[in-house]
């Protein structure tokens, strides 16, 4: 009750959902954007490399195929078609160089130095008046009468028409990943839409319903969501039952205290006319005694109520139900029961153990050895023993028990047994048994005793 | 033949102008020199072409006609002189010795620029410009000549008047042709632009072999220079000159009524002079400013009035009729692939088969 009592915290303002995830696309686009832009240029650059390489050892084998060894001499009949397909290369400065077996210069141009390689052709970087340009060169053998060895031919060009090629490749990328991106937002902003629905859903529900309407909530909502609305409905039952049990407690106080409380006015009227002393005598001493049975009977409906409560709002926790009944036994014993033979404790050797609330269940264990130390007869045995997964703390004595018409209301409000209880005791106890998802048990023994049982799922052994 | 051959040798080494070496004294000699515009003028531009300064100073003085800040220094330079010239001042550190370089060897400007002697210059103007007029923005075609065939009028009559490179291959076939020995073109070793001529047309297409074998088979005369060639024709000693610049052509035609001019209707190549800013200029204002307006409206006008221009169509206004449309017109364009007429083997071949062909004068 504190809990509920305490002003309600303000809630903290987090960025919203949609923000977030705008956040994260935006982030990701980013990051993808520039890793795609560095990605497309280098592979532009590859393209276009690939691309002007090609054109340039078309063109250096055309030319190096115009070579022919005229009078013992090589003579390059430099084909313009050759220096058309360099020319295709847009806006680029050409360069090319025919190379005899000595280094020397044939034709063409003196630059650039002719590299070492050993296949039939290389391609090479390098600078032509300060400008970047590619090279390739290219070899061939000649075994001719008047001429024998190697003549080289050199083609280049600069990078412009490579350089300019890389960017539109790059940018077309860049150009369809912004396309792609701005989908994405688009998509993104659909789900968020979409996905938020049932939230609004939930929430136009929640504000349209009557403020005493605590039925769960019947809302449409996809998987991720039902934890939500499940969460709200335990938290409505629970409200709820919290306020059926209060009602309840009105009601049954109002029922169970009206009579009580009448006779009790009456008898006192009574005393005060009585002008024998006597007689004004035994009137008081049943008002005393009306007045202790009302004491109980009130003590029993506060606790039910407390019960119901704690059963649904208190933690639950690891509690062994051994100690439960020796606590229970133990708040009897006035020192002469367990001597007597009155109170008998059986207890099983490994621990039963249970999830639950120690207070409520020990509220129903003594519920159990009062109505058997009040109504029972003979030896009263309280017994905790373990039936495959669950335990079982059981009250018997030797008496009939209730008749047997009366068996199957016990525990229900409002029935009362023979000998004046007020049923609520059991109430409690079923109370207790349904909020611990376990049962009541009541019958006869094998051996003929009454036995009355509370019956528990086992819980795992306590962790230390 | 193979005598011709050594001999085409030892005249290749003086004539390579691709592999001019730098540090070889320079020889040329300018030609003759200009001053336009206001003496006190604030600025000059120094322009070096290979064009008479009688046939570009109207151009000169248009474009000055709105400009009182600026005045001309024109030079006028032999093209391979020109081309010495503007490669020296490449090599060396410092300012260019001229603005702007206008020559009619757009090979020899191709060269310079592909080998990063020429300084890009972006406008309007430029970017206007077909890519074959246009090469990575430091070489500018600017004029429009075609290469024409001129005849003499009173010797040979309109309709015999060769129409086609067909039609004058067909005009030297027969044995007893008068024109045995009467035709005439471009020495090409003499003269770059009939080089240039010449080596475009052998990649235009194969008449150009069948042509060559013609003026052999005929004994057509190679011979020098512009003026030359058309006032032999004049005269009646040719009587048929192939792969003249037309633009001087045209010029001589106006006063000269013996001299016919023939656009070929197979193809006719067209020359734009190309222009170009050395590399180093310090300023290229005034020299773009020039590019700008020989593109302009005002410009082309003026050119087309110097006959640097001419427009070849079917309208009563062109200057010179063009029957075989304009899918004809075969610019030369601005490109890489100029350079292989320059490269020295090349040359040294082609020559070879020319010189197998005709007899220089």
């Amino acid at each position: 009750m504190t809990r509920s009592a305490a002003p309600p915290a303000p809630p903290r303002r987090i960025p919203s959902i949609t923000g977030r995830l705008f956040a994260a696309i935006g982030l990701l686009l980013l990051a993808g954007g520039v890793a795609i832009t560095f990605a497309a240029f280098a592979y532009g650059q590859q393209a276009a490399r690939d691309a002007f390489d090609r054109l340039l050892i078309g063109a250096a084998n055309q030319i190096s195929a115009s070579i022919a060894i005229v009078d013992g001499e090589p003579l390059a009949d430099l084909p313009v078609s050759a220096l058309d397909l360099l020319a295709l290369a847009g806006q680029d400065r050409i360069v090319y160089r025919i190379v005899g077996e000595n280094g020397e210069t044939l034709t063409g141009y003196d630059a650039p130095a002719l590299p070492e390689f050993e296949y039939d052709s290389l391609f090479f970087d390098g600078e032509f008046t300060g400008e970047a340009a590619r090279f390739v060169a290219v070899k061939r053998q000649f075994a001719e009468r008047g001429f024998s060895g190697a003549v080289t031919t050199i083609v280049g060009h600069t990078t412009r028409a490579r350089t300019a090629l890389a960017w539109d490749i790059a940018r077309n990328a860049w150009l369809l990943l912004a396309a792609a991106g701005l989908g994405m937002v688009a998509l993104a902003a659909f789900a968020i839409r979409s996905a938020l629905a049932p939230l609004r859903r939930i929430q136009e529900e929640l504000l349209a319903r009557d403020p005493h309407d605590l039925t769960p909530l019947d809302v449409a909502v996809p998987s991720e969501l039902s934890a939500v609305t499940e969460a709200i409905n335990r938290f409505m039952g629970r409200l709820n039952r919290q306020i059926e049990g209060m009602q309840n407690l009105i009601s049954d106080s109002a029922h169970q205290l009206r009579t009580p409380i009448a006779a009790l006015r009456a008898q006192a009227e009574l005393a005060a006319d009585e002008p024998d002393p006597d007689r004004r005598e035994r009137i008081v001493a049943r008002i005393h005694n009306r007045s202790v049975e009302l004491t109980r009977l009130t003590d029993q409906i506060l606790n039910r109520a407390l019960i119901i409560h704690r059963s649904d709002s208190e933690p639950h926790e690891w509690v062994d139900l051994r100690k439960v009944a020796m606590r229970a036994a133990e708040s009897f014993d006035d020192g002469t029961l367990f001597e007597e033979g009155r109170l008998r404790l059986d207890l099983a050797s490994a621990s039963a153990g249970v999830i639950g609330d120690r207070l409520s269940l020990e509220e129903a264990a003594k519920n159990f050895i009062s109505n058997a130390l009040t109504h029972g007869e003979g030896t009263v045995a309280v017994t905790v023993t373990r039936h495959g997964d669950h335990a079982r703390l059981a009250v018997s004595d030797q008496g009939k028990g209730p008749p047997s018409e009366l068996l199957g209301e016990l525990g229900t409000r409002f029935t009362r047994g023979k000998s004046g209880g007020s049923g609520l005791g059991l109430a409690i106890a079923r109370a207790v048994a349904t909020a611990h998802h376990g049962r009541l048990d009541l019958g006869r023994t094998d051996d003929g005793r009454f036995e009355i049982a509370l019956i528990l799922p086992l819980a795992a052994e306590k962790t230390p | 033949m193979k005598q011709l051959v050594i001999a085409l040798l030892v005249g290749m080494l003086t004539l390579a102008p691709a592999t001019a070496q730098e540090d070889a004294p320079f020889t040329g000699e300018r030609e003759d020199m200009a001053i336009f515009g206001p003496d006190g003028a604030e600025r000059t531009l120094t322009i070096r072409s290979t064009t008479d300064i009688a046939v570009f100073a109207p151009v000169l003085e248009a474009f000055l006609r709105d400009r009182t800040t600026i005045r001309v220094v024109y030079e006028q330079w032999g093209s391979n002189d020109l081309y010495d010239l503007s490669r020296r001042d490449c090599a060396a550190d410092g300012a260019p010795g001229a603005d702007l370089v206008i020559s009619s060897a757009i090979d020899l400007q191709m060269k310079l620029a592909n080998d990063g002697c020429a300084a890009e210059f972006h406008s309007p103007g430029t970017d206007a410009l077909p890519l074959s007029r246009n090469w990575r923005s430091s070489v500018f075609g600017v004029t429009e000549e075609p290469a024409v065939m001129i005849y003499n009028t009173e010797l040979v009559s309109e309709a015999e008047a060769p129409a086609s490179r067909f039609d004058l291959i067909d005009l030297l076939r027969p044995n007893d042709s008068r024109f045995r020995g009467r035709v005439a073109t471009y020495d090409i070793e003499a003269s770059g632009l009939g080089y240039l001529f010449a080596f475009v047309d052998s990649a235009q297409a194969n008449t150009f072999g069948r042509l060559l074998e013609a003026f052999g088979r005929s004994g057509a005369v190679a011979t020098c220079c512009s003026a030359e060639i058309i006032d032999a024709v004049s005269d009646g000693r040719y009587l048929i000159a192939y792969n003249v610049l037309g633009s001087y052509a045209l010029a001589r035609a106006e006063e000269n009524p013996r001299i016919g001019i023939r656009a070929p209707t197979d193809y006719t190549l067209i020359l734009s002079r190309a222009a170009l800013v050395p590399q180093g200029a310090e300023d290229l204002r005034d020299a773009g400013a020039f590019i700008d307006f020989m593109l302009s409206a005002a410009g082309r006008e003026a050119l087309t009035r110097s006959r640097l221009v001419v427009r070849l169509g079917q309208d009563p206004d062109a200057d010179l009729q063009l029957t075989g449309g304009p899918s004809t017109l075969r610019p030369i364009a601005l490109s890489p692939a100029l350079l292989a007429g320059l490269d020295q083997h090349k040359r040294r071949l082609f020559t070879d088969v020319w010189r197998q062909n005709l007899a220089s004068e």
